[in-house]
């Protein structure tokens, strides 16, 4: 059982959050412009690495919000846990805030 | 005292097993994943059609991966027609498979119960009963006093949280030893000339237009004039090397196994709504798992809230389990499609097979998928079993959406 | 009445109180402060039990959780399978018998109660060995918040198996004083006969302290038995220490075999002698104690052997004791039958054996040398390495947050376990150590000759291997690891599953490594490469009731009930679960069953005046400016044209366009909604409507609440609902012309507010009434009041499930499964075509939407008016013959709803049937027990289809 660091309430229990899968998948702009192929994609295919993970939580029985974390799903470590408005770190930046033990 | 404890031993494996194969240049067929239904493939493409210029690869050792992690319940009562029609060919294939394999795999056919708890368990549990005796698959609906003939350990008191109010039966059900049944597949398939070749890795393919034309490995490229990827929790890796997309994410499934205990559970028992499920397998151990833990992940592990959680679901079902110990946790990686189905079949690539997305039904399946698969590799045409499974079936919305019966089920 | 094995003075028992006990039925004598283990041995009693295959003689073979040879079966005071004698803690009334390695559950549920404490430290220190003691006492004296747990009844580790010193004096002294040290601060969790059995992630570490198990008859009843603690720790200490291995030689199992270090324990903590005539057979200095250790303490030491060529530094003092030493010398083999008579011992070099002789013996000490316990280091997935010199697994990494210390990481003497644990615990405090960190003086060490690793000696039996034993409990031996590399077995793993070695209780403390070792010289490859099975929690077995604690019975879920529910008690109410909510299904009177009650319930509502509590359904208040837009995007239709003080029904799909709830939509003003949901929806739908909101369209100023709780809701239902809703709430006109349908109205009622909404789930005139839950009660009762005069009539579930039935209102989730769309539900009317688009649209394009075989909810009604189609029924063609064909059998559909109607003075159905709108008239089968019973397709509203009564 992990610890995930909240944005908003710091670390808590993993029984206290709520997995959502794959992050910035956003919702199509114009869903009845796109190909039925196109839709499906949006519906039900999410990626699925082994490894590096942009995903969403929420913390469920804490306060309620949504977030994003970069999480590695062989490890299970959590790299970055950032808000829905920040953007998606990119791989340097990663690097970087490992480098200066600032991961959480 | 006796001498040899009643079921506590098993039958001998026999003195010879199969070759560790060096892998040769190239293939007929590369089957990708050597757990059951890779090994299951190499055996019915052999034995079925004559195949043999085959390798399986394997990653790690042999069956090591679901094959080995699983609480091998065995059953065919699944709701929709196309699902049952698939676990009931298998259920068949286990009733002569070890005839078939020459291998005592310790098939026993002692019922499965899924309880239900709630009314809109029972309507459900009805209305699978019922489509799964039109489908010619045995089923019963049992009132609580004959499910506590069946199996006089399941708390059917009416005090509980959530008293029993009845189950589904299909006596045809059941478990077999897992290593046993991949091992049996392994030696027929080594018997046939199949490579099986372990600790070798897939990192990539050559491909060449539309067809897969080799597999590299970490033990070299090998050339493949037909793929078959049977990699279960790993099949996105491989897809994704491939730039396909297939719809299944993996999760962490975790089971667990008590020491040895006396007889006292005679069948399997499975609940969704009380979340666990269990079988006390050949040697005496009580084997269960629950649900998947929620998120993505490649570990083999997952968190302990989880197993808690289906302790108290257990010794809730079941009071006498309450001084049985735990001994030990494990936890495989499985593959679940968005209806909880599997996907099998063609691929972009003209040569490249896919089998995955059997999340938590791959057990069971193992001889079906391995024949079905088999038969489409061999004649380039999926098979009459295997057809309604494909990727095709997210675009246009024709899903067989088995989550009422396999969301926990095993 | 002195055992004959007990010594006369020394161990940590108490000789002044004497216990009686059972053993296959024999009573016996210990004291407090034994292992049943000890016990026995000090009655002279070695064999347990026979093994599980071979029905061979067995004894115990150590004396703590490695122990492979000693299962037992506890009868009283409560049965428990599979306990190791090692670790039972003797008591008065104890019972017990052997087990060959299968236990029995008992027949009668645990009385027993169960409990889990989480608890958050700066420091877990894992064992109360001087390694432990020295970590904790460092991470204590420096201010750090520190959890101490040891598996054993008291402190100390291996120091209470020994006569080792400190600071010149008894080194228990010093772990006596470090107790107490530890029990004078404040941040200090120190804990005895708890087993850290599970290290997970960011320092979580599972323990299991075993409360009353050693207090028998006279544990008290409400003192949790045992207690699952979670413990979150910035850092983990392992101090676990290491177990001593054997090494394999034939009929290497009889009773009578120990390792060399459990009859030190035996000796020293609890007094007992294991034998009179002792063979010691080492590849180490460390069995070097045991044997003047036993040879003080009176036993006659008949030879060590040691395997080295070089022997021990340690040979002079056994040679002063008088103890012949064997140097470059092994076992080769034992007799005797219940218990060991010879050890066959016979000179050893080169890996070859020479001719031997026999010694006799009724004990034989082995060690094969040392393996450090990693158990929780490997679960946290610490890698090992293979340590060629010592022959065994050490941690071979650095962990975030864990870290090894003492013997566990492989440090070989008590000195150095002293400052390892001291170095480990200071690397894990924030600021500097504290000035009084002092550790105690031990005596400098003999410089010791180095190990022989030697896994097994060669075989000379004759038995090939096949009386080697490398697990014990599995009566596995060298034999079979030998068959399962002929059958081309090459993974340490398959190994383990062809042989099962290491499945067992012990999950292969002694026979893990062993294993590895036999495998890599049979396959003649490196240790390292061969590597060991994967260590998995738990460390040792631990009760399923153990780890359920709490969470059962009416505690397996948490129950949720209606400001009403006592009311619903009172008036005879038989329960449903809905979600995790009891709901009254019906009230039945006195002498009747279920239906009887329906149909009184229905015919209520239909004819006069019922009244239902309606608490569970879910409500969620939706506020701020974009409200209406928010539920645009969400239901198929249009919130947004609601008026303020109008009711809307609305309809909510997944992004894959089926149905995920339903229910009504109160406009209560520009900016506010009230969403009522389904009662085992309600926490979805809210989820539901957060995720949309954050995560797509933040943008949207809306927020969402749950006020379920909030409200409690009374529908009071049937034509004379008007008379009543009047009478109670006289300011409010609810004349159909003041007070529309779908319309609301706010009123007070002796000053409590109150909402009353015309809205109907049974097509009757109907009113919701909505109170605060404090008030709930008083207003049930006014109600109830005010429609005496009309009968009126409380009713369950089962009558609101009806009576919405016969209008063809279908249930989400009974009459839906996931893969029906609106449309399906013959709701094309509540999917807006007005909205460019909302969530789920974009589905209903695709081709699988479009096939006219499409399921569609209809009515059933059986044509012989007599059956009740039993819910879940399939539905087939209708079979000229009466006759099913052999299967397969195409299905139509399945019914979902089914009831007797009062109303249609015949049972009635709703299903969903292929193409089902189409087939409206025709009549089709449906198979119940075994026969076809007829039933016309009709459509879905059976009752009042022009909706002439919901203004009453």
């Amino acid at each position: 059982m992990q610890l995930i660091a909240c944005p908003w309430c710091g670390p808590r229990e993993e029984v206290e959050f709520h997995y959502g899968g794959q992050a910035h998948v956003p919702y199509p702009d114009s869903p009845a412009e796109l190909s039925d192929e196109e839709w499906a994609h949006y519906v039900f295919f999410r990626d699925n690495p082994k490894g590096r993970f942009a995903e969403r939580w929420n913390h469920s029985a804490g306060c309620r919000r949504w977030f994003n974390a970069i999480r590695d799903t062989a490890t299970y470590r959590f790299e970055r846990v950032y808000r829905l408005d920040d953007p998606k770190p990119g791989v340097t930046e990663l690097a970087r805030s490992r480098e200066e033990g600032t991961a959480p | 005292m006796s001498p040899r404890t009643p079921g506590a031993d098993l039958p001998e494996h026999p003195d010879r097993l199969w070759r560790d194969a060096e892998p040769k240049r190239s293939y007929d067929v590369v089957i990708v994943g050597g757990g059951g239904h890779g090994l299951a493939t190499a055996h019915y493409l052999a034995k079925n059609h004559g195949i043999t210029n085959v390798a399986v690869l394997e990653k790690g050792w042999l069956a090591g991966g679901n094959m080995a992690r699983n609480t091998t319940i065995i059953r065919s009562n699944y709701l929709w027609d196309e699902s049952s029609a698939i676990y009931e060919h298998a259920l068949k294939l286990w009733e002569g498979l070890e005839e078939d394999l020459g291998y005592p795999i310790l098939f026993s056919q002692r019922g499965v119960l899924n309880l239900a708890h709630t009314l809109q368990d029972v309507r459900d549990s009805v209305r699978r009963v019922e489509a799964n005796k039109l489908n010619g698959v045995d089923a019963e609906w049992l009132e609580p006093d004959e499910v506590r003939k069946v199996c006089p350990v399941v708390n059917t008191s009416t005090d509980i949280r959530y008293p029993v109010l009845g189950a589904t039966y299909q006596p045809r059900a059941g478990i077999a030893k897992h290593d046993y049944v991949a091992w049996g597949f392994a030696r027929r398939a080594d018997e046939a000339g199949v490579d099986l070749v372990q600790d070798c890795e897939v990192t990539g393919f050559t491909t060449d237009g539309n067809r897969v034309t080799g597999v590299r490995t970490t033990r070299g490229t090998i050339g493949a004039g037909t793929v078959a990827l049977c990699a279960a929790g790993h099949t996105s890796v491989l897809t994704g090397m491939l730039g396909i997309r297939v719809p299944v994410q993996s999760h962490p499934l975790q089971a667990l196994v008590s020491e040895l205990l006396e007889p006292v559970h005679p069948t399997v028992v499975m609940s969704n709504a009380v979340h666990v499920y269990v079988s006390q397998a050949h040697k005496g151990e009580l084997v269960m798992g629950a649900g998947v833990d929620s998120y993505n992940g490649y570990g083999q592990r997952g968190a302990f809230h989880v197993i808690e959680r289906q302790m108290a679901a257990a010794v809730e079902l079941f009071p006498v389990f309450a001084r049985a110990h735990l001994l030990r946790t494990w936890g495989g990686i499985v593959d679940v499609s968005p209806d909880a189905s599997p996907i099998v079949g063609r691929t972009p690539y003209d040569n490249v097979y896919l089998n995955c997305g059997w999340g938590t039904g791959g057990f069971k399946a193992t001889p079906g998928i391995g024949s079905a698969l088999a038969y489409t590799i061999a004649h380039d045409e999926p098979h009459p079993y295997v057809a309604p499974f494909t990727l095709d079936r997210f675009v246009t919305g024709a899903l067989v959406d088995e989550h009422g019966a396999a969301a926990v089920a095993h | 009445m002195t055992s004959p094995f007990r010594t006369s003075t020394g161990g940590r028992i108490d000789r002044a109180t004497t216990v009686e006990f059972t053993f296959d039925g024999q009573t016996l004598r210990g004291h407090p402060g034994d292992t049943l283990a000890s016990a026995l041995l000090a009655n002279g009693r070695h064999q347990i039990a026979t093994s599980i295959k071979l029905g061979r003689p067995r004894g115990i073979a150590a004396a703590w959780a490695e122990d492979p040879g000693g299962l037992v079966q506890i009868e009283e005071p409560f049965p428990e399978p599979m306990l190791l004698a090692t670790t039972v803690e003797l008591h008065e009334g104890l019972a017990a018998h052997g087990l060959p390695g299968q236990g029995r559950l008992a027949d009668v549920p645990d009385s027993a109660r169960y409990d889990a404490v989480h608890h958050h430290v700066d420091v877990l220190v894992v064992g109360a060995g001087p390694a432990g003691l020295a970590a904790a006492l460092t991470a204590a004296r420096a201010g750090a918040r520190v959890a101490l747990v040891d598996e054993q009844s008291e402190a100390g580790g291996s120091l209470l198996s020994g006569t080792e010193r400190l600071d010149d004096a008894p080194a228990l002294q010093w772990v006596a004083a470090a107790v107490a040290e530890l029990a004078g601060l404040p941040e200090v969790l120190h804990l005895q006969r708890t087993t850290a059995f599970g290290s997970y992630d960011d320092g979580f570490v599972l323990a299991l302290e075993r409360r009353t198990d050693h207090l028998g008859a006279a544990a008290p009843k409400h003192v949790s038995r045992q207690r699952v603690w979670r413990i979150r720790a910035r850092s983990i200490v392992v101090a676990t220490g290491a177990h001593e291995r054997p090494v394999v030689f034939a009929d290497n199992d009889r009773p009578g075999i120990m390792l060399a270090g459990a009859a030190r324990t035996f000796l020293h903590r609890y007094g007992v002698l294991p034998g009179r005539e002792a063979v010691v057979f080492t590849t180490n200095d460390s069995a070097y104690d045991a044997a003047l250790d036993l040879h003080r303490a009176g036993v006659h030491v008949q030879a060590v052997v040691d395997a080295r060529p070089e022997g021990s530094p340690r040979r002079a003092e056994c040679e002063r004791a008088g103890i012949r030493v064997l140097s470059g010398a092994v076992v080769t083999g034992t007799r005797g039958a219940e218990r060991i008579t010879h050890a066959l011992v016979a000179p050893f070099a080169d890996g070859e054996v020479g001719a031997g002789s026999a010694i006799t013996c009724d004990l034989l000490l082995v060690s094969g040398g040392w393996n450090p316990a990693v158990h929780l280091f490997s679960q946290a997935r610490g890698r090992l390495r293979y340590d060629a010199a010592l022959g065994a697994f050490l941690p071979g990494e650095e962990l975030d947050g864990l870290a090894v210390a003492g013997s566990a990481a492989g440090v070989p003497d008590l000195a150095g376990c002293l400052t390892d644990g001291q170095r480990v615990a200071r690397a894990t405090l924030a600021g500097p150590p504290a000035a009084d960190d002092r550790l105690p003086t031990a005596p400098e060490s003999a410089v010791p000759t180095p190990p022989l690793v030697l896994w097994r000696v060669p075989d000379t039996s004759g038995a090939d291997g096949s009386t080697s034993f490398v697990d014990l409990q599995r009566d596995a031996t060298v034999a079979d690891i030998a068959r399962a590399i002929g059958a081309g077995l090459r993974s340490i793993e398959h190994v383990k599953r062809y042989t099962t070695i290491g499945t067992a209780h012990d999950q292969g403390k002694t026979s893990g490594v062993l294993t590895s070792g036999i495998t890599a010289e049979l396959l003649a490859i490196p240790v390292q490469d061969t590597g060991t099975t994967t260590f998995r929690p738990p460390y040792t077995p631990v009760a399923f009731a153990a780890l359920a604690g709490r969470d059962r019975g009416r505690l397996f879920d948490p129950e949720r009930v209606t400001a009403l529910h006592e009311w619903h008690v009172a008036a005879g109410a038989v329960f449903e679960d809905v979600g995790q909510w009891k709901r009254p299904r019906h009230y039945p009177r006195p002498g009747e069953d279920m239906e009887a009650a329906v149909l009184r319930e229905c015919a209520a509502a239909r004819t006069g005046v019922g009244i239902l509590d309606g608490s569970t359904l879910g409500k969620i208040d939706v506020q701020g400016p974009d409200a209406a837009v928010l539920l645009d995007r969400l239901y198929t239709n249009l919130m947004s044209s609601l008026k303020v003080g109008s009711v809307r029904y609305g309809v909510m799909c997944g992004v894959d366009g089926m149905v995920i709830d339903d229910g009504t939509v109160l406009r209560l003003a520009e900016d506010r909604f009230l969403v009522l949901t389904t009662t085992g929806g309600a926490a979805k739908v809210l989820d539901w409507m957060e995720e949309w909101v954050q995560t797509e369209w933040p943008d949207l100023r809306v927020h969402c609440t749950s006020v379920t709780e909030q409200w409690c809701t009374f529908p009071v239902v049937g034509p004379r609902s008007r008379d009543v809703v009047g009478a109670v709430f006289p300011q409010v006109d609810v004349s159909a012309e003041a007070f529309p349908f779908m319309t609301w109205r706010d009123t007070t009622l002796d000053g409590v507010p109150v909402r009353l909404a015309r809205i109907s789930f049974s097509g009757e005139l109907a009113f919701e009434v909505y109170v605060n839950p404090w008030y709930a009660v008083a207003v049930w009762q006014r109600l109830l009041d005010a429609g005496r005069p009309y009968g009126i009539t409380p009713y369950g579930t089962e009558t609101m499930h009806v009576l919405r039935a016969e209008k063809g209102y279908p249930i989400i989730g009974q009459d839906t499964d996931g893969t029906v769309t609106p449309h399906d539900l013959g709701m094309a009317w509540a999917v807006s075509k007005k909205k460019p688009d909302f969530v789920g649209k974009r589905s209903f394009a695709r081709p699988a939407n479009q096939d006219p075989l499409r399921k569609h909810l209809v009515g059933l009604l059986p044509v012989d008016r007599q059956t009740v189609l039993p819910e879940g029924s399939q539905i087939v063609e209708f079979r000229t013959d009466g006759r099913l064909p052999p299967p397969p059998v195409p299905m139509l559909g399945h019914v979902t709803s089914s009831y007797r109607s009062a109303e249609l003075a015949r049972p009635f159905a709703l299903a969903l049937v292929k193409g089902g709108r189409e087939r409206i008239g025709e009549t089709v089968h449906v198979p119940v027990d075994g026969t076809l019973v007829p039933v016309e397709v009709t459509g879905p509203v059976l009752v009042d289809p022009e909706g002439a009564r919901r203004d009453g």
